[in-house]
């Protein structure tokens, strides 16, 4: 991937100055974002995209043979080549847009899994998965008959992978396993994943909700077979996600929904499916926040994955360190390879309560079990607090949060 | 003893207490300490059935009708629940069943807790409320009946 611009030194003041919401008061504090897990902030470069949209050249994509119908598929099947080269995927037509990871997985559920999964057959997904990559396969398990195995987690929250090797046999059709976890942050090893489910004839999705901010992505190199993205975690709006799959496989799937634009001809007696990537772009699609996604897609690669990732690991470090010196506090998730996300727990103190007091200083934490109800199970525990930090956080917030934490365990305990 | 104060009466004590804190960290520590402070629930009341559940933390509530009035005891794995629970109590607990349908609760928005009722999701303070007033209802209907 060409990175356009190459900043020597990480000036986090200055990426602060493209958020505007980076300026709110919350509760009479500056507001201290640190849910980025569940959603990123956009850059102003994102919002005047959605307007300029809107104001300029708003129309219906493809069919239009006037200007503006032009400009706005032009613009649309922008993003699309901006997002292949983003993954680098080898075609644009291995490029779905969907409306996030959620249906990205139940696309894959639905129309790959379903024609090709029988009763006896497997499924294996892991531990630390969020409810959206476990729900959609016990969905289609019930209707195919599939059954689903998952991989163990250890203390650390890291896959055990003697465990996942244990699992696999020639039964084995499917893996679909998160690339990062969100409730721990762990990055688990997809390549040596997808290498051993490809040795039994398997193919593997993962889903990329939390790694594509955070690590580069080459979908090749990694050689998945489907890989899911939510814009709205990669500073991108919401409602658009993409859907990654190899082009045979994308080939051979029935269409997910049908309607319009996705066939290429249609009588009462029979219907025939439009080619890739339309056969799976039933109606008009969500055509603002897909352009939108552009600008955000270069924002990120205008600063650099690798600039972002070594300033994001900086402040994971910094609040784990901090975290650790307060008494009664236990970090769940440990692992050796994490994206900025620091999950915890505190000793006598409900999540909820940390995260009320927390709000009252203008720090936005998310609490709870972050969709991943089973590894809270794992860990005993009905939820955690977690911090997950963006390129636009400082070591100067974290204190923010630690004062807070002080301040909020005194009055709880 | 003393008359006992009706819920209109409570909610205005309520509010003139809270009127004395200049700060949300006050208000919190308030709130906490009533929540600390509210009685336990044994444990044999800690079962399925008596579970209001929010998406974070867990009430539960149990109710029974005495001469006429409805009286409430609940407890919460979250402290500031515990206490947003336990000004709820001291609110209805210990009126007749009419009078707690008919309750406005205004009090919660005056003392600045609404957020916490529109947050259902989170800690399910109206899920609570519901339960309580539904609890009333079902007594109101009984006395009808009889």
């Amino acid at each position: 991937m060409v990175e356009t611009l190459t900043h020597t030194t990480f000036d986090v003041q200055a990426i602060r100055q493209h958020f505007p919401v980076l300026n709110r008061v919350v509760k009479g504090k500056p507001l201290v974002y640190f849910d980025n897990a569940a959603t990123t902030q956009k850059p102003q470069v994102v919002i005047d995209a959605l307007t300029d949209y809107y104001k300029n050249y708003n129309a219906n994509i493809h069919r239009g043979i006037h200007s503006l119908a032009e400009e706005a598929t032009a613009a649309y099947e922008a993003t699309r080549d901006t997002v292949q080269q983003f993954i680098n995927a080898k075609q644009r037509e291995e490029i779905i847009f969907t409306r996030g990871v959620t249906e990205s997985i139940n696309l894959v559920a639905y129309t790959w899994a379903r024609t090709n999964l029988k009763a006896g057959d497997e499924i294996i997904i892991s531990g630390m998965e969020h409810h959206s990559n476990i729900v959609p396969w016990q969905l289609i398990a019930e209707i195919t008959g599939a059954k689903l195995n998952v991989i163990p987690v250890n203390d650390n929250g890291e896959l055990i992978m003697e465990e996942f090797h244990k699992l696999l046999n020639e039964k084995v059709k499917l893996v679909s396993v998160v690339h990062a976890s969100n409730s721990l942050g762990t990055i688990n090893p997809v390549k040596e994943i997808i290498d051993a489910a490809h040795k039994v004839g398997a193919i593997v999705m993962l889903d990329g909700a939390q790694s594509t901010v955070h690590l580069d992505i080459d979908v090749q190199q990694l050689d998945c077979d489907f890989f899911a993205i939510s814009s709205h975690k990669v500073y991108g709006p919401t409602g658009i996600g993409v859907l990654y799959g190899k082009r045979a496989l994308l080939e051979a799937m029935p269409p997910f929904m049908g309607g319009g634009e996705m066939i290429k001809d249609v009588t009462f007696e029979k219907t025939t499916w439009n080619d890739l990537p339309y056969k799976f772009e039933a109606g008009t699609p969500n055509i603002a926040d897909t352009v939108a996604l552009k600008a955000a897609l270069d924002f990120v690669s205008g600063i650099g994955k690798s600039t972002i990732r070594k300033y994001e690991d900086e402040l994971l470090r910094y609040a784990t360190e901090q975290l650790q010196s307060i008494d009664g506090i236990r970090l769940v998730g440990t692992a050796k390879h994490k994206v900025s996300v620091a999950s915890y727990v505190v000793e006598g103190v409900h999540p909820q309560d940390l995260g009320i007091l927390l709000d009252n200083q203008g720090v936005a934490v998310r609490t709870g079990h972050h969709c991943t109800q089973p590894l809270m199970n794992r860990f005993g525990i009905p939820g955690t607090t977690r911090a997950s930090f963006a390129m636009y956080n400082t070591k100067e917030e974290i204190d923010v949060m630690i004062a807070g934490l002080h301040k909020a365990i005194k009055l709880l305990r | 003893m003393a008359e006992v104060k009706s819920i209109a009466e409570t909610e205005e004590e309520i509010v003139d207490e809270f009127s004395l804190f200049d700060s949300w960290d006050e208000k919190y520590e308030y709130i906490i300490d009533m929540g600390k402070k509210l009685k336990p629930l044994e444990d044999e009341h800690k079962k399925e059935e008596n579970k209001i559940k929010g998406c974070q933390s867990t009430v539960w509530m149990v109710s029974e009708l005495k001469d006429g009035k409805v009286f409430y005891r609940a407890e919460s794995d979250a402290v500031i629940v515990k206490g947003l629970v336990s000004m709820l109590i001291r609110v209805l607990s210990g009126h007749a069943p009419k009078e707690i349908v008919d309750a406005k609760l205004e009090f919660i928005d005056k003392i600045g807790m609404k957020q916490h009722l529109a947050q259902t999701r989170s800690n399910g303070l109206l899920s609570m409320v519901k339960q309580m007033k539904l609890d009333a209802t079902v007594y109101q209907a009984k006395q009808q009946m009889n």
